[in-house]
C-alpha cells in the first residue's frame, strides 16, 4: 500500500468518528465543528515544539574537528614520506 | 564469528570530483582504521581537472592497484549514477558508500561492520541525531532547516531511521543492487530515497551514531531551491512508496 494511502486512511477514519460525534451531539455542537482546526493547530504546534527541541537538543561536536585536523596532519606526514604528492598548504 | 569475518569483503565506494587531497587523506585513513579486514576501495572519478585520478594513481602504488581500483567517468554524471557504476565493480558481499569530503570519517567503519555482524541487517546507516553522534560546521539557519526537514519526514513517512539525508552506509551488496535500480531522485534526496525504499521493503537496517565535521565553515548552505526540491521529493515519496 502507498504510504499516501495509509495517511489518507488515517484521515477517512477522523473524519468519520468527528462525523459521528456530530450526529450524536456527545459534545456541545459548536465544540465540535471546530473540533478539525483544534486537529491542525496542535498538529502544527506538536511540529514547531519538535524542531525546537531539536535544536536546543542539536548534537555537536566540536572537538571532533580538532581531532580531524590532527589525523590531517599525520595522514599528510605518511603520505609525503610514501611519495605521494600532497601538496604544502 | 571470526571465521566467518574472514568470509567477508568490503567494497568501499567513494564518488570523487575535485577531491585530490581529500581522497589521498581518506585511504590513508581507511587503511589506518580497517587494519584486519577484507576490503577494497573503489574510487568514481567524474573526470575532475584538479588531477584527483593522479593522485589515486600514486595511492596505488603504495597500498596496490588490488586494494585502491579506479573506475572514473568521463564527466560529472550525478551521484546516483555514481553509486551503480562503482557497484559494477565492486567484488566484495558488502558494500560502503561514503562522501571524499572527510565529513564522514573511515574511523567509524568498524563500528558499521561490527554492528551488522551483531545484528545480520541488511542496511547499516550513520546517524548524526542520537547520542554519540553529532554534527560541526553548521550555523543555526542550516540547523533549523535541518530539523525541519526531518520532522516534516518523520511526522508524514514514518521512515523508521532517524537520519534520512546521511549517506555514510554500508549495505549488503544484492541489497543495493536491489533498491538502487528502483530509485530516480537527485542529490541528498537520492540518500532519503533508498533508505525509505528500503524501509519499505522490510529490510532489517540498524542505526550507528557518527559525527559530520563540515571542514569549512557554512559551507553547507541550503537555498531556496534545495528546500523547494526536499519538498518535491517527500511528496514524491508519499505517492510513491
Amino acid at each position: 500500500m502507498k504510504h499516501i494511502v495509509k495517511i489518507m486512511a488515517l484521515l477517512v477514519a477522523l473524519s468519520a468518528v468527528w462525523i459521528s460525534l456530530l450526529q450524536t451531539s456527545v459534545l456541545p455542537k459548536s465544540q465540535t465543528w471546530l473540533l478539525p482546526l483544534y486537529f491542525i493547530v496542535s498538529l502544527g504546534c506538536y511540529g514547531l515544539l519538535m524542531v525546537g527541541v531539536g535544536l536546543m537538543h542539536f548534537p555537536t561536536c566540536p572537538h571532533e574537528a580538532i581531532l580531524l585536523q590532527q589525523d590531517v596532519v599525520e595522514a599528510k606526514e605518511f603520505l609525503k614520506g610514501k611519495g605521494v604528492d600532497v601538496g604544502t598548504d | 564469528m571470526e571465521a566467518k569475518a574472514d568470509e567477508n569483503k568490503y567494497s568501499i565506494i567513494i564518488p570523487t570530483y575535485n577531491e585530490r587531497l581529500n581522497i589521498a587523506l581518506i585511504v590513508y585513513l581507511i587503511f589506518k582504521h580497517l587494519p584486519n579486514v577484507n576490503f577494497e576501495i573503489i574510487v568514481v572519478d567524474d573526470g575532475s581537472p584538479d588531477g584527483t585520478q593522479d593522485i589515486v594513481k600514486q595511492l596505488q602504488e603504495v597500498y596496490g592497484e588490488d586494494r585502491i581500483l579506479l573506475r572514473p567517468r568521463a564527466k560529472k554524471l550525478g551521484l546516483g549514477t555514481a553509486y551503480v557504476h562503482g557497484l559494477k565493480h565492486a567484488t566484495g558481499n558488502f558494500v560502503v558508500i561514503m562522501d571524499a569530503d572527510l565529513s564522514h570519517h573511515p574511523k567509524y567503519l568498524p563500528s558499521f561492520i561490527k554492528k551488522q555482524m551483531e545484528t545480520g541487517s541488511s542496511i547499516v546507516t550513520g546517524t548524526r541525531y542520537v547520542k554519540g553522534g553529532g554534527v560541526h560546521g553548521w550555523n543555526l539557519m542550516r540547523k533549523l532547516t535541518s530539523r525541519g526537514a526531518n520532522v516534516l519526514a518523520q511526522t508524514f513517512l514514518w521512515p523508521g531511521v532517524s537520519d534520512l539525508t546521511g549517506s555514510f552506509r554500508l549495505y549488503k551488496k544484492s541489497v543495493l543492487e536491489d533498491i538502487i535500480s528502483s530509485c530516480v531522485s537527485k542529490g541528498y534526496v537520492f540518500q532519503m530515497e533508498m533508505i525509505v525504499r528500503a524501509s519499505r521493503k522490510g529490510y532489517h537496517i540498524e542505526e550507528v551514531p557518527i559525527t559530520f565535521v563540515d571542514r569549512v565553515y557554512g559551507s553547507s548552505k541550503l537555498g531556496g531551491s534545495e528546500i523547494v526540491e526536499y519538498l518535491k521529493g517527500l511528496l514524491y515519496l508519499l505517492v510513491t512508496t
